[in-house]
C-alpha cells in the first residue's frame, strides 16, 4: 500500500471558503428577481472581506511555511501576502464595476460569480506548490476572465477582444504545459520543492531544462503581458468593458508575479544565469515598446495598456536583479503592488466618466476635466504622477527601489536604460495632466454633468490618496514585501 | 525491430499525419474527423505505455463524446473557406521559419541524446496483478485530491461561463404565461370598430385572403 498523509485542510481554508461562497452565490443569484440582484453583489463582497480576514488570521497561525495536500499546496508569507493583495484589489474592482455593468445591462449576477471564480483561481495560484496546481489555478483565472470580457454581448468589440484573448491565451497555456512536461520528463516530479532539489543536484540534460524554462517563461510572460508576448494586451484592454479591463489589469498581475517567483526563484534558482538573460531582454523590449507605442495612442485605455506593458518590464528588472542583490525581489513585488493600486484607480476613473452607453475613452474627453470635476481631476493627477514616477507619489519610490536593486546587482547599464525609458514615459502621463488642467473642455462635454455615487467616489478617493500616502509613508508596505520575499 | 516498435512507429506516423491533416484540410468536417484519427492513434500509443485505462477513456470521452459534439457544432456552422485561406500565402514563410526553429529546438532538447535509453532506463515491468485502474484511483483521490477538486471547479466555472454567454434575457424568450392567458379579458383581444357599410364587390375578383 502507498503511504499517504491526510492533508491539513485548515491551511486551505480561504480557498475552501471561497468555493462554498461562489457556489452559494450562484444559487442565490438564480433565485433572485432582477431588481434584488444587489444582494448577489453584497454577498460576493462580504465573502471577499471574510476571505481577507481568514487569510489575515493565517498570517499569525503559520509563521513558517507549510506544504500540504501531498505537495500541491503551500502556505508561506509570499502566498499570504499575495492573497491579501489579490483580495483587496478584487474588492475594489467589483466596487467600481457595479455602476458600469448596471448601465450597460451586462449580466450582473454572472459577472460577480465569475469574478469570484477568478479570485479563487488567483488564490490557488498564490499558494500553488506544484506545477499542476499552478496550471489549474491559471486556467481557472483565465477562463473566468475570457468569459467576463465577452459578457457584454451586444458589443462586437468586446466579443472580438474575448476571442483574441482566448486564442492567444490557449496558445500560452500550451507553451506552459509543454515546458512543464519536459521538466517532468527529466526530473519525474512536478512539485516545486522537489524540482528545486533535483535540479540543484545537477543533471546532465541541461539543454532540456533550458528549453523547458524558456517555454514556461513564455507562458508566464504572456500572462503578465510583457514583450514579446504582449500582442493581446492593447486589444483586450481596449475592447473589454472598462470594469473588466480594470480587473484584468489589477489582481491577476500580482498572482502571475507570485507564480513567476515560485517557478524562477524556488524551482530553478540554479538556472538564474539563463533566466536573468531572458528577463533582461523581455524587460528592455517591454519598456521600449510599451513607452514608445503609448505616446502614439489617442485612446486612453489603449495608452494605459501600453503603459502596463512598460510597467511589467520594470517589474521584471527587479526579478532579474534579485539573485545578486538583497532587495530585488521585494522591490519587484512592491512595484507590482503599487502599480496595481494606481492602474485600478485610473481605469476606475475612465469607467466612472463614461456615460450611459457612451464610452469617454479618448484623450480628448479628458480635456479640461478640472473645470468639470476638480476632485476627480486631482485624483487622476495623483495617479498619473505615480505612474510617471514623480515624487512624492508611490510610483517614485517603486522605481527608486528597483534602480537601487539594479545598481546593487551591478546592472548599472540596465538602470540607466530604465531611467531613460521612464523619462520617455513621463511625457504621455503628463500630457493627460496638461489636458486636464491647462485646456478648456469641449462645449458638448460641458453639458454632461459628472454624477458619481458618493460610495464610489470615496473608493476612488481612497485609491488616489493611497498613491500619495504610500509615497509619503512607504515603509510599511516595503517591509511587508521584504518579509514575504526575503 | 520488435512488434512493439513497429506498432509504435505505425501509431506515431498516423498521429503526425492526421494532426497535419487537421491543420491543412480546408473542410472543417474533415478536420474534425482527422482529429478523431489523431486521438485514436494516441490512444494506441498510450496502450503501448501500459496506460490502458487512460487510452480507453481517451477513446470513450474524447472520440465518443467530445468530438461527436464538436462535429455537430462544426456541421451547423457556416465556415467561410475563402476567408480562411486569406493570408495563408502571406504568412506562410513566417510560419515555416517559426515551425522549423521550434522543431529544431525540440529535436535538440528531446533527442536521443537527452532521453535515450542510457539516461532514461526502461521502467521495470509490472507484475501480472498490477491494476492500472486501481493505481490511478488510489492517487487520484489521495495525493491528487486537491488538483482534482480544482479541476472540478474549473468545469463548474466553464459551465457558468458558457451558459452566461449564450443565455438570453427572459423577455427575449418565447414563454407561455398561463396566469396571463387565463385572466385575459375580451377587451384585450377583440377590438370592435364601426365602419360605414359599402357595396359588396364581387367575391371572385378579390384574393381569397381578404374575403373573411
Amino acid at each position: 500500500m502507498m503511504n499517504f498523509t491526510p492533508p491539513l485542510y485548515s491551511a486551505a481554508l480561504p480557498e475552501i471558503f471561497l468555493l462554498c461562497m461562489a457556489s452559494a452565490a450562484l444559487l442565490i443569484d438564480v433565485c433572485l428577481k432582477e431588481r434584488y440582484q444587489i444582494i448577489t453583489y453584497i454577498f460576493v463582497q462580504l465573502s471577499l472581506v471574510a476571505a481577507f480576514l481568514l487569510v489575515m488570521s493565517q498570517y499569525h497561525d503559520y509563521p513558517s511555511s507549510i506544504i500540504t495536500f501531498s505537495g500541491h499546496y503551500v502556505v508561506d508569507k509570499l502566498a499570504i501576502l499575495t492573497k491579501l493583495f489579490v483580495l483587496v484589489a478584487s474588492f475594489f474592482a467589483f466596487v467600481y464595476a457595479r455602476q458600469y455593468i448596471k448601465e450597460r445591462h451586462i449580466a450582473r449576477g454572472e459577472y460577480y460569480t465569475l469574478g469570484l471564480f477568478a479570485v479563487m483561481g488567483m488564490l490557488i495560484m498564490a499558494s500553488a506548490s506544484s506545477f499542476l496546481t499552478i496550471y489549474l489555478g491559471l486556467e481557472l483565472l483565465s477562463l473566468s476572465l475570457y468569459a467576463m470580457v465577452a459578457l457584454q454581448k451586444n458589443s462586437g468589440v468586446a466579443s472580438e477582444a474575448a476571442m483574441k484573448y482566448f486564442v492567444t491565451g490557449a496558445l500560452a497555456s500550451g507553451l506552459l504545459l509543454y515546458g512543464i512536461s519536459m521538466l517532468y520528463g527529466i526530473t519525474g516530479s512536478i512539485e516545486i520543492s522537489t524540482l528545486g532539489t533535483v535540479l540543484q543536484s545537477g543533471l546532465h540534460q541541461d539543454k532540456v531544462v533550458m528549453l523547458a524554462l524558456i517555454f514556461i517563461l513564455s507562458g508566464l510572460l504572456f500572462k503578465l503581458g510583457a514583450v514579446p508576448f504582449h500582442m493581446w494586451v492593447p486589444d483586450v484592454y481596449d475592447g473589454a468593458p472598462t470594469s473588466v479591463t480594470l480587473f484584468i489589469a489589477s489582481a491577476p498581475k500580482i498572482a502571475s508575479f507570485c507564480i513567476l517567483m515560485r517557478v524562477l526563484v524556488q524551482a530553478m534558482p540554479m538556472m538564474n544565469a539563463t533566466w536573468s538573460l531572458v528577463l533582461a531582454a523581455a524587460a528592455i523590449l517591454s519598456m521600449f515598446a510599451g513607452n514608445l507605442l503609448a505616446i502614439a495612442q489617442t485612446n486612453i485605455k489603449r495608452m494605459l495598456a501600453y503603459s502596463s506593458i512598460a510597467h511589467m518590464g520594470y517589474a521584471l528588472l527587479g526579478v532579474l536583479a534579485g539573485p545578486a542583490s538583497t532587495t530585488g525581489y521585494s522591490a519587484a513585488m512592491f512595484y507590482i503592488t503599487t502599480y496595481v493600486i494606481v492602474a485600478a484607480g485610473a481605469f476606475a476613473i475612465i469607467a466612472l466618466l463614461s456615460k450611459q452607453g457612451i464610452e469617454l475613452d479618448q484623450l480628448e474627453d479628458y480635456r479640461g476635466l478640472n473645470a468639470r470635476n476638480p476632485w476627480l481631476a486631482f485624483m487622476m493627477l495623483l495617479l498619473m504622477f505615480s505612474m510617471a514616477g514623480i515624487p512624492p507619489t508611490v510610483g517614485f519610490f517603486a522605481k527608486l527601489g528597483l534602480l537601487e536593486a539594479l545598481v546593487e546587482a551591478h546592472y548599472v547599464w540596465l538602470a540607466a536604460l530604465a531611467l531613460l525609458f521612464a523619462i520617455i514615459g513621463a511625457y504621455y502621463y503628463l500630457r493627460i495632466v496638461m489636458l486636464m488642467y491647462f485646456e478648456e473642455p469641449h462645449e458638448t462635454l460641458m453639458e454632461h454633468r459628472i454624477t458619481i455615487a458618493p460610495g464610489i467616489m470615496a473608493a476612488v478617493t481612497l485609491n488616489g490618496i493611497a498613491a500619495l500616502a504610500l509615497g509619503l509613508l512607504p515603509s510599511a508596505l516595503i517591509d511587508m514585501c521584504r518579509l514575504s520575499l526575503g | 525491430m520488435t512488434a512493439i516498435q513497429i506498432l509504435f512507429y505505425l501509431f506515431s506516423t498516423i498521429a503526425i499525419l492526421s494532426a497535419l491533416m487537421v491543420v491543412a484540410s480546408t473542410n472543417p468536417v474533415r478536420g474534425v474527423l482527422s482529429l478523431v484519427l489523431t486521438f485514436f492513434a494516441m490512444a494506441g500509443i498510450w496502450l503501448l505505455l501500459h496506460a490502458e485505462f487512460l487510452a480507453l477513456i481517451l477513446v470513450l470521452v474524447y472520440v465518443g463524446a467530445v468530438m461527436t459534439l464538436f462535429l455537430f457544432v462544426v456541421m451547423m456552422l457556416r465556415v467561410n473557406v475563402a476567408s480562411m485561406r486569406e493570408g495563408f500565402v502571406r504568412y506562410l514563410p513566417f510560419g515555416i521559419v517559426l515551425s522549423l526553429v521550434i522543431v529544431g529546438l525540440i529535436v535538440v532538447a528531446i533527442g536521443p541524446k537527452q532521453f535515450g535509453l542510457t539516461s532514461m532506463p526502461i521502467p521495470p515491468t509490472k507484475d501480472i496483478n498490477y491494476n492500472n485502474l486501481a493505481e490511478l484511483g488510489m492517487v487520484l483521490y489521495t495525493q491528487y485530491a486537491y488538483p482534482f477538486e480544482i479541476a472540478a471547479v474549473l468545469l463548474l466555472a466553464a459551465i457558468v461561463a458558457a451558459i452566461s454567454l449564450t443565455h438570453r434575457k427572459p423577455h427575449q424568450r418565447k414563454i407561455q404565461n398561463i396566469g396571463k392567458q387565463i385572466t385575459v379579458k375580451r377587451a384585450d383581444r377583440v377590438r370592435l370598430i364601426a365602419m360605414p357599410s359599402v357595396k359588396k364587390m364581387n367575391v371572385s375578383d378579390k384574393p381569397s385572403g381578404e374575403t373573411s
